[in-house]
């Protein structure tokens, strides 16, 4: 093989959509980059896989709508097949008499509906979304620096944190406080302070919960996610609106093109088993093979458990570094359900066009409690009969990725724990898909007639298989412990790892929250700086 | 609050009733009612101390010796089986956390000693290796230390105990229990660890104060130990140092280095938790230094004389934070004293600025009378205090 003898600039381990990012920058920069990944298909959690053929499904990832547009640009992705299917409305939550509760992209338009539920809500809706874009507004701004590097932070170190907020500074101090304020709530208690109608607070609560653990009513910094997937989104407000042409690897694929045209090389089915370090300094990385590659700088594109507890040997780390590892806290906390559908089901109340209810994004989310209940059980490792279920039919928006007249369905399950108390997920894998079929039929009942394969991704698979740890979306729940200077680790918030020429830029680093491309792009330019 | 397996014996011969506790374990802080006689059983024929309550991991399994050498400061793949290290481990800044004693029980096999409990971090520092860490502090734990230790031991064990060397250890059986004796302790003086499943304790304490009574062994506590253990120039945490683990701001922590004990730091070898910042402290010079001080009693006698007192001597160890000028300005501290009985000098050990520690320097400790703050003179000596060579010798054959 020609990588024989052959040192990189870089090595990137890990083809997730992050791990591509930071390739596309380094090699436009110059630099000769190797991505390896162990998968025989780039994308990692951004992927899209044919399980009944004939049908596309967008494996884990569905929604492209978060990806920093900077990163779009600068890498030219468009050049490169990478297109979003503008779908509206954005939300559709069905609720149990048969009713739908619509939010669409167009303000006014949700006004209308709102209207149908409650008329306070209808006129504090347009109030709430001005307030919360100016707030989010500042989370954006902190969702692209690079944090400061507070390894122990003592109370003087304050100052530093004003750091922080400099960028967000000229939107208002009344703005910060809010930001501040709103950063250890509740979403449902700051969706209480806006509106009274739990079918309102239930469709927009939500979208705060995609990626964490917690439920929509504790006390964890759900009202920041719920910012925070707020500021990253493309529509302006609190969810993304990001169907990808040809399902949602098709980003990962430009993604790697993108690389390739500025001269990067990826190797898929090369899984790398060693970070080799020598005398504080990275020497390359060791393929499972044994064969040995070298380069001047490896990035991990991989979470943090994997980089810092199997492929750098963590003998020579420090215990506080290998504490600060230990204790990051994962616990995915979703199942996936996919269903090739023989044709559309039939979801009742629907009045006019289909795709005026079915192309966007559909919640089983009737209320704020309907989410905490829920949610509750995984506690205890188990799981509710009820679940809370998002789901699109991306057939309606895209017919390509289904055979003529067929349709796809794809559901993310929550609650289902990682951990299960009693069983295990192999043999429960049948359980989700009846109970998902079941909670679905009661709003459309010809659900399970128009079935005709279904695919289940347990909880242990989203790692097992796409190597998410503990199956957690975002290598690492998005907590108010998580965040900012403390993603991935005190310390190391600043893509850089503990020896020299070692870097981080999963999804595991700061910004954290999904398929957004900072990571990579932030790490990238970090290690160019340091050049 | 827990109790040795030794205590059905030593509550009936602690006659004070003076006890402390130690890690919630019940310990004879003396037997007699002058712990100055248990004190002279240590240096002129023999005294047990029932050690039990100090806590002890076995460390096992095919990485142990790799385990243990990136957790403590000695270098592990040079010990041999049946050798035992005194050692200390720091955090990553090079502070130390404890000292202890690491026995090698075998190839993939140890005993570690601790002052402070250590489990979590043990466990927490395994770094992926092959290794076992088990809490064995139920096991019994007798000090037998003094000139006649060996003696009375060899009465009751056909073990080659004339050839057992310094810091090593054999498996034998006392009076037909299984033990293992280790050529240990905390006082300076010829003495041996013993250590004994516990159900076996109360018979082998027996076996041992039976053949002890041709050798005039008594039990000693604490107090007694505490004056040997200066003595013998031995730290004490809590008291020479404190562990970095328990403390809040820099200038409590020290290093091995500052502490004198860079002898068990191995800087060296491939990798230790610490190594770096004590490489680097090494190469900037260390802030302290720690030595011995023997305190001028003519000086000192004048001082108690301002008062219209008579000198006083400290017969029972201090340990506590004594201020020590040069000239008026603080050098430094010490951090344990005594008075000791067979060298008849007034010794304490002390953390000064490398400028003021080699021998013969003279310095000032401050005496608080009345709450007054005086200054005796003293001169800077090396450690040991007391260093016999029965201690490390091996017996007449
Ligand atoms: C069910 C689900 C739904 C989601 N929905 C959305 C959504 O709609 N919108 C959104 O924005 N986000 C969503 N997310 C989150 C988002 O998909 C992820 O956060 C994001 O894709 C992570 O990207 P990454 O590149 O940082 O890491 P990953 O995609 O996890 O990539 C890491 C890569 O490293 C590879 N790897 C690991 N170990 C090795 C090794 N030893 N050698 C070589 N390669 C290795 C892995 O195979 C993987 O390809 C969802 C996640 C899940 C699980």
């Amino acid at each position: 093989m020609s990588e024989k003898n052959k040192k990189y600039d870089v090595i990137i381990v890990g083809g997730g959509h992050n791990g591509l990012v930071a390739a596309g920058y380094l090699a436009k920069a110059g630099q000769s980059v190797l991505v390896l990944e162990k998968r025989d298909m780039l994308g990692g959690a951004t992927i899209t896989e044919e399980f009944v053929p004939g049908f596309k499904f967008s494996s884990l990832a569905n929604d492209a709508g978060s990806l920093s547009p900077e990163v779009a640009t600068d890498l030219k992705l468009h050049n490169h097949g990478f297109n979003i299917i503008p779908t509206n409305p954005l939300i559709n939550s069905l609720l149990p008499d048969g009713n739908h509760l619509r939010i669409w992209q167009d303000t006014e338009k949700t006004v209308e509906e709102i209207a149908k539920f409650s008329k306070a809500d209808a006129e504090a809706y347009p109030k709430f979304v001005e307030r919360m874009q100016k707030v989010s507004g500042i989370v954006a701004k902190m969702n692209e620096i690079v944090p400061p590097d507070l390894p122990d932070l003592a109370f003087f170190d304050i100052k530093e944190l004003s750091a922080l907020l400099s960028p967000s500074l000229n939107l208002g101090w009344r703005h910060i406080a809010q930001v501040i304020r709103l950063l250890p709530m509740s979403v449902s208690d700051l969706l209480n302070e806006w509106f009274e109608s739990d079918t309102v607070k239930g469709a927009i609560a939500a979208s705060a919960i995609l990626n964490t653990t917690f439920g929509p009513q504790e006390i964890n910094s759900t009202a920041y996610t719920f910012l925070q997937n707020w500021s990253v989104s493309n529509t302006g407000l609190f969810r993304s609106s990001g169907q990808v042409k040809g399902g949602v690897g098709a980003l990962s694929e430009a993604l790697a093109k993108s690389a390739q045209s500025f001269g990067a090389t990826i190797m898929t089915g090369a899984a790398v088993a060693k970070i080799n370090i020598s005398a504080d300094s990275v020497r390359g990385v060791i393929l499972a093979s044994g064969e040995e590659i070298l380069a001047k700088a490896v990035i991990s594109a991989t979470d943090m458990r994997t980089t810092f507890l199997k492929l750098v040997d963590p003998y020579y780390l420090e215990a506080k570094f290998i504490k600060h590892v230990k204790n990051i806290k994962y616990q995915g906390t979703m199942a996936r359900v996919h269903l090739a559908l023989e044709r559309l089901p039939t979801f009742s109340g629907m009045d006019g066009d289909v795709s005026e209810y079915l192309s966007g994004h559909i919640q089983v989310s009737p209320s704020v409690e309907y989410i905490q209940r829920a949610s509750d059980r995984i506690k205890y490792g188990e799981y509710s009969e009820k679940p809370y279920l998002d789901m699109q039919i991306p057939t309606l928006a895209d017919p390509s990725l289904a055979p003529d007249g067929k349709h796809i369905l794809s559901v993310t399950v929550k609650y289902m724990p990682y951990k299960l108390r009693d069983g295990n997920w192999d043999d429960l894998r049948e359980e989700i898909g009846k109970l998902v079929i079941d909670t679905l039929s009661e709003y459309a009942p010809d659900l399970r007639e128009c079935v005709q394969e279904q695919k289940i991704i347990t909880p242990l698979e989203m790692e097992s298989v796409y190597a998410l740890p503990e199956g957690s979306p975002v290598h690492g729940d998005m907590a108010l412990n998580q965040f900012l200077w403390m993603r991935p680790m005190p310390g190391h918030a600043q893509y850089r790892g503990p020896f020299e020429g070692l870097y981080m830029c999963s999804v595991a680093t700061h910004p954290g929250c999904g398929v957004t491309g900072i990571s990579g792009r932030n790490a990238a330019r970090q290690l160019l700086g340091d050049q | 609050m827990r109790l040795s397996p030794f205590n059905p014996r030593t509550s009936e011969l602690c006659e004070p009733y003076n006890w402390s506790l130690w890690q919630n374990w019940l310990l004879a802080d003396m037997y007699a009612p002058d712990h100055i006689q248990e004190y002279y059983a240590i240096r002129s024929a023999c005294g047990v101390f029932d050690m039990s309550p100090i806590p002890k991991y076995h460390i096992h399994g095919p990485d142990a010796v790799r385990y243990l050498d990136r957790i403590v400061t000695q270098d592990v793949s040079r010990c041999a089986v049946g050798q035992v290290l005194y050692t200390a481990w720091c955090d990553d800044e090079g502070k130390i956390m404890d000292d202890g004693i690491l026995f090698r029980l075998g190839e993939e096999s140890f005993r570690l000693t601790t002052g402070d409990p250590w489990l979590f971090w043990l466990e927490d520092n395994t770094a992926n290796l092959n290794v076992v860490i088990e809490d064995v502090t139920d096991l019994g734990t007798l000090a037998l230390q003094g000139p006649f230790s060996r003696d009375l031991l060899k009465t009751l064990s056909k073990a080659d105990l004339d050839n057992l060397r310094y810091f090593h250890m054999i498996e034998a059986e006392l009076a037909g229990i299984p033990v293992e004796i280790s050529r240990t302790g905390y006082t300076g003086d010829l003495g041996y660890e013993i250590w004994v499943q516990p159900h076996q304790a109360v018979p082998l304490w027996d076996a041992i104060f039976e053949a002890g009574q041709d050798y005039s062994l008594v039990p000693f506590g604490d107090y007694a130990l505490e004056m040997a253990r200066i003595e013998a120039g031995l730290l004490l945490i809590d008291a020479d140092f404190y562990s970095s683990k328990r403390v809040v701001h820099d200038f409590e922590k020290s290093s091995p280095l500052e502490l004198g004990i860079g002898w068990a730091v191995k800087m060296n070898k491939d990798y230790f938790i610490g190594q770096k910042a004590l490489k680097a402290e090494l190469a900037r010079g260390l802030a302290w230094e720690t030595v011995g001080l023997e305190i001028d009693l003519n000086s000192l006698e004048a001082v108690y004389a301002e008062f219209g007192m008579p000198l006083y001597l400290p017969y029972e160890a201090w340990m506590e934070a004594v201020p020590v000028y040069s000239d008026g300005q603080q050098i430094g501290k010490a951090t344990s004293g005594t008075w000791s009985p067979v060298l008849k000098k007034y010794i304490a050990i002390a953390r000064l600025r490398p400028q003021f520690t080699s021998p013969g320097t003279r310095v000032n400790m401050e005496v608080t009378i009345d709450a007054q703050r005086k200054q005796t003179q003293a001169t800077v000596v090396k450690m040991p205090f007391f260093n016999p060579s029965r201690k490390t010798s091996l017996g007449k054959v």
